[in-house]
């Protein structure tokens, strides 16, 4: 079974400026998201209390919130895991939730939480409890930044390294637009950023990286092997020859992302959407913007070559 | 004709048995059990078993075995409802003497066990329990160092007659101490005598005003680093002998980056005990000992229980002899401020180095002066918080635990330094200078993250989860069938050995599966596909170019692997910079995935290259079926 045409040869170059015009207006709209909207940070990161609830009938969000603002919990942060029957419910600490010393005590969260919640649906049960504090949050927002920044830098130095610094600064700036676009998109519909999500926006690096390293594979191999190089060409070929791995690999992927956002319960819920998202952005990012890049850096044959054709005593010669 | 060596057939065979072998523990789920240990030198043996056996059958506890296991009893039930009524009931049974942890019972068959393949232990997420992660307070090491060293140099000065203004800690913390004298010779003299006296001091001139010398001392930073480092692991094996202690079986008490501490313990459902647990508070005491350990009086005392009136009777710790110590105390552990454990130079036998406060030392002073060969015990007494079933209530009793922990004869007139030795192991030292620092120096921690994750959460999760990896496997082998028909269906097989082979690898090493970690099992099955798409597209080019069948594998093998390599390389920093995230749900999600890249570089190509030589090796072949 096929599904892409083999002999397609769509000119992804040609439409360079359109593409790129498209992905910078993405990633500036994305930015303005993440800085006016902001990310709607979780337990993890902000701090406070945060108590998974069940009823055993169904039960609606805006009944819960009501529930708490009556017991005084006006900025309870009430949402959905999934189906009617499950909220999570994250706010502040209040006074009465700490004991004499002022530590957050979680049997008093369950009190009074409990408390609210039960007087006007006696059938909410607490499943779960957890607290933290807010100086966590402050550490863990510096370690995610780092480690992104880490990987960024360390891919970008293998692929110095493996390849050229033209592929390294392409695939360094095609993985700043995708991390900022799926931010963007998160900071958008306001999805909750918790460290599974952390996690998921690492992993889209990953998986991003590894479809631009596949085209930029065909495009060193293409050079290598094609006696007159137009470099516009090349790259339009590679792009096309590996287009339905890049689609078909997307796809299988997007499934297997698919079957946990449904039935893979409310842990892994904003983990298996961030990598959607994730997904549909790298591999748009793979065919329309690394090559793009790459064209606009100078890419040549010369670069290529193996080292082996880089003797001095050939460069000597007339 | 086949390019497949057969060595590569023999090592695509031996792992894949590798991977069945060690997976297959995860498929014999734990049970809910409680297991009984002896404290206090009581036994466990059959008497025990069938004490237990009787109560749990008066109160209609169900249970699905109870046997001995070595020097343990152990009762397995069918849920985590029915497992902590269960250890309500045998607690009471069983009395004071024994302690009663939740635990999960491997089912797992003997000879998995014998040859190391176990099931992957559970995370909180998974099975229910309680999470503390705390942050130890470094500040108050600080304060602790300064303010002991405020004092020692106050007596140094007064001790070498060095005439001074006043000894004080700088207004901020870490500065140290300032000592104005009243005189540059008085200065050059304090200068000399405390860098000679405290290595870990940085001694510097300060500021001269009129007849003020200002002299500071700060402690050296590196000292301060030691104290930090020191102060985090010390209170890691305090919380781990209180928590031992306790019975919460396989806890987790781990440090984490440079001042946090997590404590994740599995089945425990209140948060307050734990609390309790962590938060117990343990002191020392240096008593003057009346006799021996075992010695006649202390057994007669035992045995009558007529105590002298200025005496106390404890037990000593390990062997539960008796022992008559004097009620007077000598120093206490707030005046401890360095006990470290090493070997005696001359005679090679272990011993406890101990470093005493300058007040302590004064105090010790007074007592060796005149106790020269007279016997000097160290108690130790921790609180400690049970809960009872009172009138069908529960309710929480403070028990103070009081246990001699050393006993020894004065040797000598000593102070501030001094040395225990006669003890038998290295390890016996070890665990003496532990418990003697647990008992006073550990900083203050604060609980900074607790989480409690209820028991039918954790089913629930684990449900879930499982369902995911089995749909996301499914969906993926449909479609790779269907889009790449038998090359496809090779990759199916190569893909569910990958699964097989993960798990195995992550049990062998011991990897805590969580949700996130479950979570990246499915993306990792998602993504190892692709290695394959790689492969099978790269062969319909070869064929689509006009190569043969058998030089269309070949050459899609070849040429695939480098891009592969590439790929999965670039992947592979990706997930180690995952790993070293510290935190939990992270962490376990990155090293499923490092694991997972590693083995899906194995079986997407090496095994359905040995399975497409296998099929294709020794046929001609007109087309291909890809």
């Amino acid at each position: 079974m096929e599904i892409f045409n083999h002999n397609a040869n769509v000119n992804f170059l040609g439409m360079r400026r359109l593409s790129i015009g498209i992905a910078v207006l993405l990633v500036l709209a994305s930015l303005a998201l993440i800085f006016t909207r902001g990310l709607n940070y979780g337990l993890d990161f902000t701090g406070g209390v945060l108590v998974e609830v069940q009823y055993q009938q169904p039960a609606d969000v805006g009944q819960v919130r009501e529930a708490l603002a009556q017991g005084g919990m006006e900025t309870a942060v009430v949402q959905s895991l999934g189906g009617t029957r499950d909220m999570s419910i994250r706010m502040q600490p209040t006074p009465a939730m700490r004991d004499v010393d002022g530590k957050v005590d979680l049997d008093r969260v369950a009190a009074v939480i409990g408390k609210a919640l039960q007087a006007s649906r006696p059938d909410a049960v607490l499943k779960s409890r957890s607290s933290v504090s807010s100086q966590v949050g402050a550490e863990l927002r510096s370690d995610g930044s780092i480690a992104a920044v880490f990987v960024i830098l360390g891919i970008g130095i293998y692929l110095w390294v493996r390849f050229e610094r033209r592929f390294a600064i392409a695939a360094i700036v095609t993985e700043v637009h995708d991390v900022l676009v799926t931010l963007g998109v998160i900071a958008l519909v306001q999805r909750e950023f918790d460290l599974t999500v952390l996690a998921s926006v690492l992993a889209v690096i990953g998986y991003s990286i590894n479809d631009k390293v596949v085209v930029f594979d065909r495009i060193r191999e293409l050079f290598r092997l094609a006696r007159k190089a137009e470099p516009e060409e090349v790259l339009n070929r590679s792009i096309n020859n590996t287009l339905s791995r890049t689609i078909i690999t997307s796809l299988f992927t997007g499934i297997t992302m698919l079957a946990l956002y449904l039935i893979g319960g409310p842990v892994v819920h904003g983990f298996a959407i961030t990598m959607l998202i994730g997904i549909v952005v790298g591999t748009l990012s793979s065919i329309f913007v690394a090559s793009p890049i790459l064209l606009w850096l100078g890419v040549s044959k010369q670069d290529l070559m193996p080292r082996s054709k880089e003797d001095p005593e050939l460069a000597r010669r007339p | 004709m086949t390019d497949f060596p057969r060595w590569k057939y023999a090592l695509v065979a031996l792992v894949l048995l590798f991977g069945i072998v060690y997976a297959l523990p995860n498929a014999f789920p734990p049970v809910p059990s409680v297991q009984v240990a002896a404290i206090h030198g009581a036994v466990v043996d059959t008497a025990l078993q069938q004490k237990v056996a009787a109560a749990l059958k008066q109160q209609n506890v169900a249970y699905s075995d109870l046997a001995l296991d070595g020097d343990r009893l152990v009762a397995d039930f069918a849920n985590a409802d029915v497992q902590a009524h269960a250890s309500d009931v045998i607690r009471t049974a069983v009395g004071d003497n024994y302690t009663v942890a939740l635990n999960l019972a491997s089912t797992v068959p003997g000879w998995l066990r014998a040859i190391g393949a176990k099931s992957m232990p559970l995370g909180l997420d998974l099975q229910g329990g309680v999470h503390f992660l705390m942050a130890v307070d470094q500040n108050a090491v600080i304060d602790k160092q300064e303010d002991r060293y405020t004092d020692d140099i106050r007596s140094l000065l007064r001790q070498k007659n060095i005439r001074y203004d006043s000894v004080a800690r700088n207004s901020q913390r870490g500065q140290g101490v300032a000592v104005v004298l009243r005189a540059a010779a008085d200065r050059n003299a304090a200068s000399a005598a405390i860098a000679a006296e405290y290595p870990d001091l940085n001694v510097q001139d300060g500021a001269t005003t009129g007849d003020r010398f200002v002299l500071n001392a700060a402690v050296k930073p590196e000292k301060l680093r030691d104290l930090a480092l020191g102060a985090i692991s010390q209170n890691v094996g305090t919380l781990r002998n209180r928590i031992n202690a306790l019975g919460v079986s396989e806890p987790v008490i781990q440090q984490q980056g440079d001042n946090q501490i997590v404590v994740e313990l599995a089945g425990v459902q209140d948060p307050a005990e734990a609390k309790r647990i962590i938060g117990a508070t343990a002191t020392l005491e240096y008593h003057p000992g009346i006799g021996f350990p075992g010695d006649p009086r202390a057994v007669e005392a035992a045995r009558s229980g007529n105590v002298p009136p200025d005496a106390r009777l404890y037990y000593e710790r390990g062997s539960r002899r008796p022992v008559l110590v004097s009620k007077r105390i000598i120093v206490t552990g707030d005046e401890l401020a360095d006990a470290a454990s090493g070997v005696d130079q001359q005679s090679g036998a272990p011993k406890v180095d101990v470093t005493l406060s300058a007040a302590g030392a004064r105090k010790m002073l007074d007592y060796t002066t005149a106790n020269v060969g007279k016997p000097m015990a160290v108690v130790y007494v921790e609180t400690l918080y049970d809960t009872k079933i009172v009138d069908g209530k529960e309710t929480r009793v403070p028990r103070v635990s009081e246990e001699v922990i050393s006993d020894a004869t004065v040797q000598g007139v000593f102070g501030k330094n001094f040395q225990t030795t006669g003890l038998a192991t290295t390890k016996e030292a070890s665990e003496l200078a532990l418990l003697l620092k647990g008992g006073s120096l550990a900083a203050p921690v604060d609980i900074v993250e607790q989480r409690v994750i209820g028991p039918s959460l954790g089913q629930d999760n684990i449900r879930k989860g499982f369902r995911a990896v089995l749909l996301g496997l499914g969906l993926v082998l449909l479609a790779a069938a269907v889009y790449y028909k038998l090359f496809g269906l090779v990759a199916d097989i190569a893909l569910f050995f990958n699964l097989v082979v993960l798990l195995a690898v992550m049990s062998l090493i011991g990897v805590t599966l969580t949700m996130p970690g479950i979570a990246g099992i499915v993306l990792t099955l998602g993504m190892a596909i692709d290695a394959n798409v790689l492969i099978c597209e790269r062969i319909r080019e070869e064929l689509r170019n006009g190569s043969t069948p058998h030089a269309a594998i070949r050459a899609g093998y070849e040429k695939a692997w480098a891009t592969i390599l590439d790929a999965n390389v670039t992947h592979l920093i990706a997930a180690l910079a995952l790993t070293t995230m510290g935190s939990g749900p992270i962490k376990g999600f990155g090293v499923t995935l490092l694991i997972g890249i590693l083995t899906s570089m194995f079986t997407s190509v090496t095994v359905t290259h040995a399975i497409t030589a296998l099929i294709h090796g020794h046929r001609k072949l007109k087309t291909l079926s890809v």
